[in-house]
């Protein structure tokens, strides 16, 4: 019982990093309907320049900061520079652009600092709590993680549904035309949803450092595992992304507690395809009708 | 009849020449280029293979990789323990991995856009980690691979025969093969109730067609060809470890399909050409030019990152159909008389407004142009839907 709380707790702990990198692809999917394979690279990239400035003697706090505020500005620049000339156009095409773009990143994060992966200092200790003598698998920092992630995802609510600005983003991401037509400037909107995004993923890349160390090419499983979680929730449904990383964490988790850690990815395969043969579309998809 | 008969002459040709070519070039390179030029062969059967499915069939897959890896263990495993000879090696390759297709083709009809995307890629990424389960690595040799025994070339060639310039005409081999029936299979039927399930799901299933059969069809073919290439992939590396089979292998098919130009065969020979050639030569220049070891090391890789990047901006419908544009804007400035001889626009080609198959059928139908004005024309009533019967019959 205690392991399996234990497995539990850890699994949620690890579904909330997947959960933001999920609401990452998901916000961009609402905007501009690309899958943004470049947000394993553009979060590998932010964290490497928290890591610059914990390395050279800053505190986690401006790391995190530093790490938030290049999100925002690497984001905007992917959209305006790159999506943009290719938005409208065949939908392969995008995916094939922020594919460039997430190799672009590796090879220049290689050429900056190597490709040996560094290691992250934790923001608290990740010595278990414990609770009645028995230890458990959740630390100050893991509540720290769970926290932030929630703390985001509030934030985020409220910007997209209290706020003329969302009520903006919103109408951009779902009629643009028509959004145009009562003066929403639609382009900005995108490259803002963009940002925003790219800051959500950033978050997730210091969030998970610690565990899986600072490399070019350590953070490929966040994107899958992310990818993954979008789609179990449905790719349209923020609420869905956060609950799709929920589950797939604890999914993963007891896969690799109860049977073998080789076969979490083999789990993951297993755990989507679940719930796509259940839910084509995903566990959150609003039904949608076909029109003949 | 004839027309039929002219189509096979021609890709028979074509696969002639093909092989004449290759022939020269790999009898005139040393070794590294025969190797290199083995590699492009083997991939383009596995891109030829992808572009097939996502350009005609409209089903994205980021998961080929791990085709290539279920045909490469396969060759392997016959070859290890039963010691098959090289053709019956690669042909179970082949077949095995065909089953393998059914399995996935019958998940990935049900899918669309981006969720069999992700499907698609937690295959990629998930099958090759099984040969790391404790419980197979017995089987599957863990981390480590199974190795082959390379191919013996025959002793008629000379007894100085070099073993990479024999691997590379047993993936050219492959890779024409591959071509050939491809061409054949694309240009008659299948391909063309592929297409027609492709550009619309539901007037296609009125016509009698079973999408979800054709699709699970164009799965299996598609699978075959990887797993074929995973079979070369086994003789040419004398491998078949995990480690040869990451997610970047399936997503370098997918941007190699894209590269060449979605839905065309040709455009996969140059996507492949693009995958072996651009990281090599930019690695050849990265070593020269004396840079750090960080930078250079990293180089071939932002080089790829910049060719992906500047060819699907440049040339949105790929390599292949930026070479038709050329070759259609140098053909209108020919006389008239010559321009009747001349393969027109509405060749069954890929249309530009082919979407993929990422987004929503209503958007989709919404931007495909009704040809020939039919819907507007039709006198019996029938509005958007007798338009889009039109199109299909035609």
């Amino acid at each position: 019982m205690v392991r399996f709380v234990n497995l539990t707790l850890a699994g949620i702990t690890q579904g909330a990093v997947f959960a933001a990198v999920a609401l990452a692809l998901v916000l961009i999917w609402r905007a501009t309907r690309v899958v943004n394979f470049a947000q394993g690279g553009m979060l590998m990239f932010t964290t490497f320049l928290a890591w610059t400035v914990v390395h050279d003697g800053g505190s986690y706090w401006l790391a995190l900061g530093v790490a938030l505020a290049s999100g925002l500005v690497i984001g905007a620049v992917a959209e305006r520079v790159l999506v943009r000339p290719v938005e409208g156009g065949p939908p392969l095409n995008a995916v094939i652009v922020t594919l460039g773009l997430y190799v672009l990143l590796q090879a220049a994060a290689g050429m900056i600092w190597g490709d040996t992966p560094h290691s992250y200092p934790p923001a608290f200790t990740i010595k278990g709590l414990s609770a009645g003598g028995t230890r458990l698998l959740l630390s100050p920092f893991d509540l720290f993680v769970i926290g932030a992630v929630a703390l985001v995802m509030a934030a985020l609510t409220v910007l997209f549904v209290r706020t003329g600005l969302g009520l903006k983003l919103r109408a951009a991401a779902f009629a643009p035309e028509i959004a145009r037509l009562q003066g929403v400037r639609v382009g900005r909107m995108l490259t803002l949803g963009w940002a925003l995004a790219a800051l959500v993923g950033s978050l997730a890349g210091v969030l998970i450092a610690p565990s899986v160390f600072v490399g070019p090419s350590q953070f490929d499983a966040m994107l899958v595992f992310g990818f993954t979680a979008a789609v179990i929730g449905g790719l349209d449904s923020p609420a869905g992304a956060v609950a799709g990383g929920l589950l797939l964490g604890c999914a993963l988790s007891y896969v690799s507690g109860y049977i073998s850690s080789d076969l979490v990815t083999f789990g993951a395969l297993a755990a989507l395809i679940t719930v796509l043969m259940v839910r084509p579309n995903g566990l959150f998809a609003a039904r949608t009708g076909r029109r003949v | 009849m004839g027309a039929l008969r002219l189509t096979l002459v021609r890709h028979l040709a074509g696969a002639a020449a093909g092989l004449v070519a290759l022939y020269v070039l790999t009898t005139s390179v040393g070794p590294y280029r025969d190797l290199q030029i083995a590699q492009a062969a083997y991939l383009t059967c596995a891109v030829a293979g992808l572009t097939v499915l996502t350009g005609l069939g409209g089903q994205i897959s980021l998961g080929h990789g791990a085709f290539m890896a279920v045909g490469a263990y396969t060759a392997a495993l016959v070859s290890a323990h039963w010691g098959w000879p090289l053709a019956a090696m690669l042909a179970a390759a082949a077949v095995v991995t065909a089953l393998a297709g059914v399995l996935v083709g019958a998940v990935a009809a049900r899918l669309q856009g981006p969720y069999l995307a992700g499907a698609t890629l937690a295959f990629a990424v998930g099958l090759p980690g099984l040969a790391n389960y404790s419980h197979l690595t017995g089987l599957l040799g863990g981390q480590n691979g199974l190795t082959v025994t390379p191919p013996v070339p025959p002793a008629a060639l000379g007894e100085t025969f070099p073993l990479e310039r024999w691997q590379a005409w047993i993936a050219c081999l492959g890779a024409v093969v591959t071509l050939f029936l491809l061409a054949n299979l694309t240009g008659g039927r299948f391909g063309r109730t592929l297409r027609a399930g492709r550009d619309d799901e539901i007037a296609a299933a009125l016509c009698g067609l079973r999408v979800a059969r054709l699709r699970i069809a164009a799965t299996v073919v598609s699978a075959a060809c990887a797993g074929l290439a995973g079979g070369l992939l086994a003789v040419v590396a004398t491998l078949a470890a995990p480690g040869a089979f990451p997610l970047t292998l399936s997503l370098q098919l997918i941007a190699a399909v894209i590269i060449g130009g979605l839905g065309t065969l040709p455009g996969a020979v140059w996507g492949a050409l693009i995958l072996v050639f651009v990281p090599s030569w930019a690695s050849d220049a990265a070593s020269s030019s004396g840079l750090s070891h960080d930078v250079a090391s990293n180089l071939p890789l932002a080089i790829y990152g910049l060719v992906l990047i500047a060819v699907t901006l440049a040339f949105p419908r790929g390599l292949q159909g930026g070479l038709r544009g050329i070759g259609g804007a140098a053909r209108r400035r020919l006389p008239p008389s010559v321009r009747r001889f001349a393969p027109g626009g509405g060749a069954p080609g890929v249309p530009a407004t082919h979407r993929g198959g990422a987004d929503e059928p209503t958007t989709d139908q919404a931007s495909v142009p009704d040809p020939e004005g039919a819907g507007g024309r039709d006198d019996d009533g029938g509005g958007g839907a007798g338009g889009r019967g039109e199109r299909l019959r035609r």
